[in-house]
């Protein structure tokens, strides 16, 4: 009983994880690994970073996007250019060549969250809407990591630099939930 | 005769006196240039305001070596970024920390008033301080620690900052000691801010 019990856990888990993995499946855009870092209180702002594989043969564009969590939300890219950060809205959106895919990382590409309704909190998730040229809408669901949070499009996550081992107050203990 | 004279005496006089603007315009543009790339031009005195709502001067953190650093809370990225490495090498530093003061200058004083940044900065470390302040004083304050940044409007009304991302370090006389950078390893910033504040003894 109690194994059928584990089993039956452990089979709703794997079922819910496989959308958050690769989702928007229906269509020509696949998005995999959708990821958010956990915002310090009262931030207005936060990224989302995921990549985005266009198996179609022709190509598609990231053009816009929609959450209920912030006020707005707009495709950006990050450059540092002699030690400047520079942060600039794609007004064309983001190019996902046929075949190919974008990549939206720490230090690049991200979708960013503008007017933020509340912190995002390590641990929780939120919706997002994706609008593509081509491919139309796609909703994701994003899953909140840690402020410093790097990962794989596999959904392998890494916090960078010794989160674990810091005694410091704050969101300088913060660890996934 | 004496008009000839007269006329050798006044090329003489006007070339000494062109040679001397030039040793003059000569030197002055060598002490220029020093101080542009010399380490003593980055600091400088300020008047600000800090997360608290109590004015802040350079006076202030006089007496103690300090981190500074220049960002806005509406940055997504290389601002929580940096104050998350800054809150985990304080943390490292154990009791020593109490011995530096830690600075977050926002270069976006518009919306970071000094109570968005006290509650912003209360995701990290407590030692943490935010300074903020009038345009003016903002503006001010970066030119004296050389901080680039640049306010730049997008086309829904709104805009972002171009920054700096280096964090200086700062002798307790307010001179420039060194620079940690965006994302350098741990072992290397905790190390600079240990020699902050036990630098080596000189004889």
């Amino acid at each position: 009983m109690r194994s059928m019990l584990k089993f039956a856990i452990a089979a709703i888990v794997i079922v819910a994880a496989i959308p958050a993995l690769a989702q928007g499946t229906g269509s020509s855009i696949v998005v995999a690994g959708p990821y958010a870092r956990a915002t310090p209180a009262a931030a207005q702002t936060g990224a989302v970073y995921m990549t985005i594989d266009n198996k179609s043969g022709a190509a598609d564009r990231l053009t816009g996007a929609s959450s209920d969590v912030a006020a707005k939300v707009q495709v950006h890219e990050m450059t540092m250019v002699n030690g400047i950060m520079q942060m600039r809205e794609l007004a064309d959106g983001l190019a996902v060549p046929a075949g190919g895919s974008a990549t939206l990382k720490p230090g690049s590409y991200h979708v960013m969250l503008i007017g933020l309704k509340q912190p995002l909190t390590a641990g929780e998730t939120f919706p997002l809407t994706l609008t593509f040229a081509k491919a139309g809408n796609i909703s994701v669901t994003v899953p909140v990591q840690a402020m410093n949070a790097t990962q794989d499009r596999g959904g392998g996550m890494s916090g960078m630099g010794g989160m674990q081992d810091s005694k410091s107050g704050g969101m300088g203990n913060m660890e996934m939930k | 005769m004496r008009a000839r004279h007269w006329l050798l005496t006044a090329i003489a006089g006007l070339a000494g006196f062109a040679v001397a603007a030039l040793l003059v315009i000569v030197i002055f543009a060598a002490r220029q240039a020093g101080h542009v790339g010399g380490a003593a031009s980055i600091g400088g005195s300020f008047t600000l305001v800090d997360d608290t709502g109590a004015p802040v001067t350079d006076k202030t953190l006089a007496g103690k070596p300090y981190a500074i650093y220049f960002g806005y809370t509406y940055c997504p990225e290389f601002c929580p970024t940096t104050l998350l490495d800054l809150s985990r090498w304080i943390g490292k530093l154990g009791p020593d920390a109490d011995k530096l003061n830690y600075v977050f200058v926002t270069i976006d004083p518009e919306r970071d008033t000094p109570e968005l940044m006290h509650t912003y900065l209360s995701s990290f470390d407590h030692h943490i301080r935010g300074f903020s302040g009038t345009p003016q004083e903002i503006t001010r304050i970066a030119k004296e620690y050389r901080v680039y940044y640049r306010k730049i409007p997008q086309d829904d009304g709104t805009y972002v900052m171009d920054h700096s991302t280096v964090t200086y370090l700062m002798e307790a006389d307010g001179t420039f000691d060194t620079i940690i950078a965006y994302q350098e390893d741990d072992a290397s910033a905790v190390a600079k801010l240990k020699k902050l504040i036990a630098p080596t003894p000189t004889s």
